[in-house]
């Protein structure tokens, strides 16, 4: 649903007649043109899937990689502008080692979203700076279990079991909803977020693309990891496997 | 911490060396007991109650041992005055704490916040806190912060300048995993004792026990005390 704000986009600090701001409109259409992002809450970890998107045959396998560490024990994958989503890593990075410095704990993954989500809502109060154009998936696992939030680019924020963002987020949230993640591990659910991100691929428009996995639960103790290759590897086939049979289901 | 001598020492100093500013030796200096134990589902917390600027008693009857939070308290040793502000200080950054985290807030970070104070400070401070209280993440915890800023945790410790004098009675009784009632019987007699010898320290025996229900208080007035030597 595309409208024209004629007159009413040019600054953030701009309210339109109908009580939008266009600025933070145009900055989610950046977000919803860029390689997918799968994130599943299972019920001792969370899997984060990127599809990301490789516009050259020459670019070096594994660079401008989309998942980032926050602390030890927090991951942070990105949808939008690759720019703009690596100074809302590093302040996420700054807000964890401050917590840590005067409270002497790591940061709870809720109070990280919050201090995210009022910086990047910040600029979307001003006409001399524009608003970050991606949404962050932060997500995190302690005492109390696997937590995980969405921050978008008007500075909202939510908690979620399971959410998509990027091009392919319609067809990924159809398929996370079939899935019963909160019985599911860690484990499980790096097939299903392979699979997924596979499936949501548009062969067609974006050729080549390398999948991220990333996780953080109780087999990882806590700490965000890229997760293991021979995992990853397993998954992939899994995943292409079942994008060939349902292919070959189509035929029939 | 301030016996009478060292006092006296202190303004020898104050003679012989003009540079020290004159509040080190001046003469406000509290002598305290205090003292906190860890049991499985708390902490019991316990202090004198005499304030005292040289030989004059300024309160008989103190409160040393200051609510942070509901479930967080400090036993405060040293200078009165800065053992306040850090509390007021401690208190107010832990209220605020609160409401951005949702929860009741950790013993972890109360002592995290009483050490950043304390070492930053340290030379123009005097202050020992013993910092103790329950979570839901560690059940009952103790924390000593003593004079330089180091922040321990410890399953008993004492502080202030009668605990010097108890050394010998905590190491002999102290053991690991006393219950409740135990702890509270071994805290009043410790503080007892301490006061008998310790000229700084006085008044009544002020105990309390946190759980997680929340902060009980008594108060054992000093005929009430145990009485353990007739020397």
């Amino acid at each position: 649903m595309s409208s024209i704000g004629t007159g009413y986009d040019l600054s953030a600090s701009q309210f339109s007649p109908d009580g939008r701001v266009f600025q933070v409109e145009y900055a989610q259409k950046a977000v919803e043109n860029s390689g997918t992002v799968v994130a599943i809450r299972g019920k001792d970890g969370i899997v984060f899937g990127v599809e990301k998107l490789v516009l050259s045959k020459l670019y070096e396998k594994g660079s401008n990689k989309r998942i980032f560490h926050i602390d030890r024990h927090i991951g942070l994958a990105v949808a939008g502008l690759l720019a703009d989503a690596r100074q809302i890593a590093e302040i996420a990075r700054e807000e964890a080692a401050n917590y840590r410095s005067n409270y002497g704990g790591p940061i709870p993954c809720a109070v990280l979203a919050d201090r995210v989500s009022m910086y990047m809502h910040a600029y979307t109060l001003y006409s001399f700076v524009r608003p970050f154009g991606c949404s962050v998936v932060i997500s995190s696992y302690d005492e109390d279990g696997p937590h995980m939030h969405v921050i978008e680019p008007s500075g909202a924020s939510h908690g979620y079991y399971g959410c998509a963002i990027g091009k392919g987020k319609q067809a990924a949230k159809t398929e996370i909803e079939k899935i019963k993640m909160k019985e599911m591990s860690m484990r499980e659910l790096v097939n299903e977020v392979a699979r997924i991100v596979y499936t949501v691929h548009d062969e067609v428009k974006d050729k080549a693309f390398e999948l991220e996995l990333s996780w953080v639960g109780k087999d990882t103790e806590g700490l965000h990891q890229f997760v293991p290759a021979e995992i990853q590897e397993e998954a992939e086939k899994l995943a292409k496997k079942s994008l060939e049979d349902s292919d070959s289901e189509e035929d029939m | 911490m301030a016996t009478k001598a060292f006092a006296m020492s202190q303004k020898f100093c104050d003679l012989q060396s003009p540079m020290e500013p004159d509040f080190v030796s001046a003469q406000h200096l509290t002598g305290t007991t205090v003292m906190a134990v860890q049991f499985d589902g708390g902490v019991v917390i316990g202090a004198d109650s005499r304030t005292t600027s040289g030989a004059y008693v300024a309160n008989r009857v103190t409160d040393k041992l200051t609510r942070i939070t509901d479930k967080i308290y400090c036993c405060r040793s040293g200078s009165a005055a800065d053992t306040q502000a850090i509390a007021d200080i401690v208190a107010y950054h832990l209220s605020v704490h609160q409401l951005e985290i949702g929860e009741e807030p950790l013993v972890k970070t109360a002592a995290k916040i009483f050490q950043d104070l304390c070492y930053t400070n340290r030379d123009q401070m005097s202050a020992g806190i013993i910092c103790a209280g329950w979570d839901r993440k560690e059940g009952g915890q103790v924390y000593c912060i003593p004079l330089g800023g180091m922040c321990l945790r410890q399953p008993v410790t004492i502080g202030g300048s009668g605990s010097t004098y108890i050394y010998g009675y905590v190491d002999a009784i102290y053991k690991p995993n006393m219950a409740q009632n135990a702890c509270l019987e071994f805290t009043k007699n410790a503080i007892s004792l301490a006061i008998q010898r310790d000229g700084s320290s006085g008044g009544v025996v002020r105990l309390a026990s946190i759980t997680e229900a929340g902060i009980e208080r008594q108060t054992i007035l000093h005929n009430d005390l145990p009485k353990f030597s007739v020397i």
